[in-house]
């Protein structure tokens, strides 16, 4: 039976540069994916976009595709399709397109889905009845809120469409994580849309790969041994029937096994029976993984029915500011002095007139990383003492930023850690997830050579 | 129950966590199908949420995985505004796995039959 390797060697816009080179030159990929987009990174990439018009892509792409050169040049059959475009992927394309002339791949087709940024659209899909309730809440979108950023969910039909359009390289903005694997699939065995049980065996695939490491070793509770400093990179060799056997490149460090594939395939899933896609509504319930060799698992069984009518829209409207400082507190009494220097900040700050929408105090150290469950061992040393705020108004969070360095030397004895400066004020951009009808929704799609898209 | 008879649940399961907006998930994998039915019987819901009760969990639900011998537990509202409002530093709820495993469970007869192999 025919099948295809497919890597993804990014999990969000943050992770490991070198990743890509590494999988793409020990991989002997069919196709290299690279996921940037975690639920809130395009409201953030959409701050960046209005401060500079050509900007709001994950920028860490460029370095990575400039080290894929080479294995762009090496490996003909060698596909790229990533998420990259954030909120701006013709600029990105652009920017690519640049690179990749420049380095002697100026022929190299480059395809760009767009179509998922309704930002401009929302009065218009409101008026056309589109109300935007909250999937949580149930509360429909109103005229406070103040949206930055929404993007719908596009599947993997529009990036198969540059597939089939001779892209090597697609760039789009936000689509489905698991439809960057579905769109290879597709346009490899040629599968058809209703084909959902193969459908949904690539999207499981797909779900198991998209956060790079974390199959491969990353995150996994029997860390010792394992060489986590040369991690490698997750591959899906994805049969035309939508089975797959993960594995990782020979040599690199990590592991697979029924484990870590077992506990990525649980991470961050509601109900088993309906893992939604815009490609496929995934039964998870009947997929069983096997060891099948060193660093090789079989995952077998995944069930696919009609994908939904609508697509996820991820939502983000501005929701004030907030800002964390941290001071080590140091001593046998440290959880107790920890906490009143949390009380002594907001004394002061209700004394200057600020009371504040939220706010917290964390004894890092003392087991609050999960709040409520340990009590602190008595003979702590040291924690970290944790403080922050969120407010609507901007001028209230700065001026709790101006409050924790006095207790250097206006609070008790034993605190350190100063020297980084004060806290900076960030945007708080809060998420509103919801829905709007596929219908309303048009896929835009281009292919133009690398040459052709860095053209002004 | 003295502490030296209960099973603590990194004995006989491993787990990843992660966050839905203000929900948090939790995947329970057992290493052995006796698990899988111990868990199904002494992992329910009401006492996950009990010992999560410190994150202002509103409401818990629990979903099999029997294909590989796993729970899903979705914690409602646990995550304190999640990834965009949270102001703790476990923002998405990447701790609670691991938090999960220290929970002691009633004891069983077959505890060995339980226990994680060679992985």
């Amino acid at each position: 039976m025919k099948s295809i390797r497919i890597g993804n060697a990014a999990g969000f816009l943050g992770d490991n540069l070198d990743a890509p080179r590494q999988l793409a030159e020990a991989g002997g990929l069919d196709y290299l994916t690279l996921e940037y987009l975690a639920e809130l990174t395009l409201s953030i990439l959409a701050r960046v976009r209005e401060k500079n018009p050509a900007a709001g892509y994950a920028g860490d792409f460029l370095e990575v595709l400039g080290s894929l050169v080479p294995a762009l040049a090496s490996q003909p059959n060698l596909k790229i399709v990533t998420n990259a475009g954030g909120m701006n992927p013709a600029a990105c394309a652009a920017a690519a397109g640049r690179l990749l002339a420049e380095a002697g791949l100026g022929e190299t087709p480059i395809g760009v889905v767009t179509g998922d940024d309704i930002l401009p659209r929302l009065a218009e899909l409101q008026s056309a009845g589109c109300a935007f309730t909250n999937l949580d809440t149930g509360a429909p979108l109103s005229q406070q809120q103040q949206p930055v950023s929404a993007n719908a969910y596009l599947g993997a039909r529009p990036i198969v469409d540059c597939l089939a359009g001779g892209a090597r390289l697609v760039i789009t903005g936000r689509v489905a994580d698991a439809s960057l694997t579905v769109a290879s699939a597709v346009h490899e065995f040629g599968w058809r849309w209703d084909d959902w049980d193969r459908l949904a065996g690539a999207s499981v695939a797909g779900h198991i790969i998209e956060c790079g490491a974390q199959a491969t070793g990353g995150f996994y509770p029997h860390w010792q041994g394992i060489e986590l400093g040369r991690v490698g990179y997750p591959i899906a060799v994805l049969a035309d029937d939508g089975a797959c056997q993960i594995t990782k490149p020979v040599g690199s460090g990590g592991v697979v096994n029924r484990e870590t594939v077992c506990e990525q395939l649980v991470y961050e899933i509601g109900d088993p029976t309906h893992y939604l896609t815009p490609d496929v509504d995934v039964d998870f319930t009947g997929v069983e993984v096997s060891a099948d060799g060193v660093d090789r698992a079989r995952v077998r069984g995944g069930r696919g029915r009609a994908a939904p009518e609508s697509y996820k829209v991820s939502l983000a409207y501005r929701a004030g500011f907030t800002a964390s400082g941290t001071l080590l507190v140091y001593g046998r009494d440290c959880v107790a002095k920890a906490r009143e220097c949390g009380r002594i900040v907001f004394e002061k700050l209700r004394a200057a007139g600020f009371e504040y929408d939220r706010q917290l105090v964390e004894c890092l150290g003392a087991g609050e990383g999960v709040p409520g469950l340990n009590r602190p061992p008595a003979d702590l040393v040291e924690v970290v003492l944790r403080v922050s705020v969120q407010d609507r108004r901007r001028e209230a969070v700065e001026r709790f930023t101006k409050e924790l360095a006095p207790l250097i030397t206006a609070g008790p004895a034993g605190l350190a850690g100063y020297a980084a400066g004060r806290a900076s004020v960030r945007p708080v951009f809060a998420y509103w997830p919801t829905l709007v009808p596929k219908r309303l929704i048009a896929a835009e799609t281009r292919v133009a050579t690398a040459q052709q898209w860095s053209q002004p | 129950m003295s502490a030296a008879k209960t099973i603590r649940l990194a004995e006989i399961a491993h787990a990843r966590s992660g966050d839905k907006g203000n929900h948090a998930n939790v995947g329970v994998i057992a290493y052995t199908p006796a698990g899988f039915a111990y868990l199904r019987r002494e992992l329910t819901a009401e006492r996950v949420g009990a010992y999560f009760a410190g994150l202002g969990v509103t409401r818990v639900e629990r979903f099999e995985l029997a294909g590989i011998g796993a729970f899903n537990f979705l914690l409602y509202d646990a995550l304190g505004g999640g990834a965009s409002q949270s102001l703790r530093i476990d923002t998405q709820g990447k701790l609670l796995s691991t938090a999960l495993m220290e929970i002691e469970l009633p004891a069983a007869d077959n505890a060995a039959a339980m226990r994680r192999g060679d992985g």
